[in-house]
């Protein structure tokens, strides 16, 4: 992946002046801004080719999908190959469905953001077949441990969006009374742990969650996530090695969507070896799965769940995609790669290739999704005019001051008291 | 003070203390299960779970990697299943890989999530010197804990001490970071490193009650009353300062905080306005050490019935040296002395 910058006027890149000493590199992304992007190292293998493995098979058996990409859909939005048949029409109707919302959601909250209604909003632009057919693929009562990037989990749950538009705006009806950053959410009753901020911290707690489910004789399993620029970090390697040692009834997700705000993956290794490969590493089995594959996704996903639900251990999957916003509304990605990069991404786009199977196939009609569409408007519309009218921290009406004291501790001590008292608030 | 009342009394040192609290607290309840390096098997380096293993099985007491985040971090995680994880850190200077899982996770759930997830945990780790560690094994971080909000912070002086407080730390809702004085394990020791060593055979507070009982968080005890000067103190240094209360003759009270969070501000206080002086005495270093913010809270509180300055005695702002160790260490003499000084002061 070196060898790509310094071509482009465009590009403040300095290697032309200074050569590399001794081999000392800085990694570089397939395109910056000005650049053709280049995707053509990326072993994308073909839909269909790779076998069925049992849920129950030995480790070895998943040595071929540790570099090879393990793909359903295929470019004429037809199923191939044996892993189909994990997935069932209900599936692809109720995924579809909750990505559609998914994708309304973010549109609404990214304008929302722009109007000033809230301060910072992400969105998962491109990524919602991963986070969407991973909780179709698990039990309500299995924890996800998220990032802030899965909020698909929630759309295939069927939470009010009001809930979430109401902890965005951080109003008198945020679940987390003003506590935590927009975005940042926790849903307990929809399997779905408070999301922390700090990188990496869920994946080592995940596990943990995990290995208390087996330690009592549990069926349940925790699904952990992350980006691929956090694998970087040591809880990343300490949580693979938890999950490997005490065979934790968890399925480790990485999302591999090739950017870390500005840096390419290849600072997290990705260039030297896939994350699958590397989880595998570990000792435990490892997918390599398309992530704009909605098909690919759930098939991997309920196989693993499987697995890890029968007290073989954990699972390792990374969803190869590619991040099709910016990393956050902090951030303008026109600065740092290539404009057109999404469009050329050669996996397409998840909703369009899940669209085209479920009409191809005969399984819902342009209209039926047409309205699936305009009713996912109305809905997003809709609920944030309800979560409008609890009020706007920007405008003034945020959650109780109060507060930001309680839940410090289950009581709250006397410091406290006084501190709150000190603030201004009497009735504590 | 106990919250329960048991007549049977045996002697243990405060690794035995420490030990029966977990046996108490795995016995009357199944979610509670210890782990870290070295604790599963052997039993701790320390001894501090031996024959736990055995008797409640490997899914209760169990080895860990070295990697003290993880640890913590899948602490965490059981926690929030809904177990009662008592995590070992084999010594308190190998805690700080897992302190952003402390201080910014642990701490913090219950807060972030609005209460919807807790972690009620313990991370127990042997602290302070006196065992010629070194710098890697001597040190003394409570005031890195401390500073967190949302996390508790224990240290006894003495087995029966250890027990109870272990014990309402392990039923706390909340997590407990649970610092072990490992000078003090095998006996109390006054600073004195060239005498005789000392048994907790010999110590009143050597007496620990079988079963269960608890000590409340959050509440000082009394070491001895006195008239002329308050002395805080925890840990090893309650120790000290009740040498350096007989080295000096000074009519001095002696308090031992055993929780630093929450704290028994209302005993110091009512302490320090009877006696007019404080001094404060603990083996950490000096600078943005716990005892900057005793005296902060003493001179709030206490100004206006202060007779003399508030003073420090602590160990110096070095890392902690190997062959200086009884240099470094705030001995009985350096207490003694400060007494006398602020007895003295008009």
């Amino acid at each position: 992946m070196d060898g790509f910058a310094g071509s482009s006027p465009d590009a403040p890149r300095s290697q032309a002046q200074t050569e590399p000493k001794r081999g000392f590199r800085v990694p570089q992304p397939p395109a910056r801004p000005g650049e053709a992007p280049d995707f053509s190292t990326l072993n994308l293998g073909q839909p269909g080719a790779l076998p069925l493995v049992d849920a129950e098979a030995d480790v070895t058996a998943f040595e071929p999908f540790h570099h090879d990409l393990l793909r359903v859909l295929d470019d004429d939005g037809m199923a191939q190959g044996p892993w189909a048949s994990l997935v069932t029409p209900a599936d692809v109707q109720a995924a579809l469905k909750a990505m559609i919302r998914t994708r309304a959601f973010d549109a609404r909250m990214m304008r929302a953001q722009r109007q000033g209604k809230t301060s910072f909003y992400m969105q998962c632009l491109g990524e919602e077949a991963i986070a969407v057919g991973a909780a179709l693929a698990s039990n309500p009562e299995d924890m996800h441990f998220p990032t802030y990037r899965q909020q698909g989990l929630l759309f295939a749950r069927s939470i009010d969006p009001e809930t979430l538009m109401n902890q965005i705006y951080s109003n008198k009806e945020d679940p987390l009374e003003g506590r935590q950053l927009p975005v940042l959410y926790s849903f307990k009753e929809h399997g779905f742990f408070t999301l922390s901020g700090n990188l990496a911290t869920q994946w080592p707690q995940a596990v943990g969650w995990a290995m208390a489910s087996a330690m009592t004789q549990d069926d349940k399993v925790a699904v952990a996530w992350i980006g691929d620029g956090a694998t970087a970090e040591g809880d990343w390697h300490q949580g693979n090695l938890f999950a490997s040692v005490y065979r934790a009834p968890a399925i480790l997700c990485v999302v591999n969507n090739q950017w870390a705000i500005s840096t390419t993956n290849a600072f997290a290794g990705a260039d030297k070896n896939t994350f699958a490969a590397r989880m595998a590493s570990y000792g435990m089995p490892a997918l390599r799965v398309d992530g704009n594959d909605l098909l690919a996704v759930m098939a991997a996903m309920r196989l693993s769940v499987q697995r890890a639900r029968a007290g073989l251990g954990a699972v390792g999957i990374e969803f190869l995609t590619y991040r099709g916003g910016a990393h956050s509304t902090s951030d303008d990605p026109t600065k740092y790669r290539a404009r057109d990069e999404a469009g050329v991404w050669p996996l397409g786009d998840p909703i369009h290739r899940l669209k085209q199977h479920a009409m191809v196939t005969g399984l819902m009609t342009e209209d039926h999704i047409t309205d699936l569409e305009v009713a996912a408007e109305n809905e997003m519309r809709e609920a944030e005019a309800r979560a409008e009218a609890n009020g706007l921290v920007h405008g003034g009406e945020g959650a109780d001051g109060a507060k930001m004291f309680s839940q410090v501790y289950a009581e709250m001590p006397g410091r406290l008291v006084e501190q709150s008292q000190e603030a201004g608030f009497d009735d504590v | 003070m106990m919250s329960e009342t048991v007549s049977n009394t045996r002697s243990m040192n405060m690794i035995e203390a420490i030990r029966d609290a977990h046996d108490v607290a795995m016995e009357r309840d199944d979610a509670v299960v210890a782990f870290g390096e070295d604790v599963g098997y052997f039993g701790g380096v320390f001894r501090c779970t031996a024959g736990l293993q055995e008797k409640y099985g490997p899914s209760r007491c169990f080895d860990a990697p070295i990697a003290e985040s993880g640890l913590v971090g899948a602490g965490i995680g059981m926690a929030v299943y809904g177990l009662k994880p008592v995590v070992e850190i084999q010594f308190a200077d190998y805690i700080t890989p897992a302190y952003d899982q402390i201080s910014q996770e642990m701490s913090r759930i219950r807060y972030r999530s609005n209460g919807e997830f807790t972690v009620p945990m313990v991370v127990r780790t042997p602290t302070g010197g006196g065992i010629y560690g070194g710098q890697t094994h001597s040190q003394s971080p409570e005031a890195i804990f401390t500073h967190v909000c949302g996390i508790k912070v224990v240290i006894p002086s003495n087995p029966y001490d250890a027990k109870g407080l272990l014990m309402a730390s392990i039923e706390d809702p909340d997590p407990v970071v649970f610092l072990e004085p490992k000078r003090l394990y095998n006996g109390p020791f006054e600073g004195y490193h060239d005498r005789a060593l000392q048994s907790w055979k010999e110590h009143e507070d050597g007496r620990v009650p079988e079963g269960y009982y608890s000590i409340p968080l959050g509440e000082a005890k009394f070491c001895r009353g006195g008239r002329a000067v308050t002395v805080l103190a925890y840990g090893n240094m309650v120790h000290v300062c009740m040498a350096a209360v007989e080295e000096s003759g000074v009519d001095a009270e002696v308090i031992d905080l055993r929780s630093l969070i929450p704290l028994d501000l209302d005993t110091i206080e009512e302490s320090v306005k009877k006696t007019g002086r404080c001094v404060i005495v603990h083996e950490a270093t000096k600078t943005s050490g716990y005892g900057a913010e005793l005296m902060a809270l003493v001179q709030e509180r206490c100004f206006y019935h202060l007779e003399a300055p508030i003073t420090r005695v602590t160990g110096w702002d070095t890392p902690y040296p190997h062959a200086q160790e009884w240099t470094y260490f705030p001995g009985p003499a350096r207490v003694a002395d400060a007494l006398k000084k602020v007895v003295g002061a008009r």
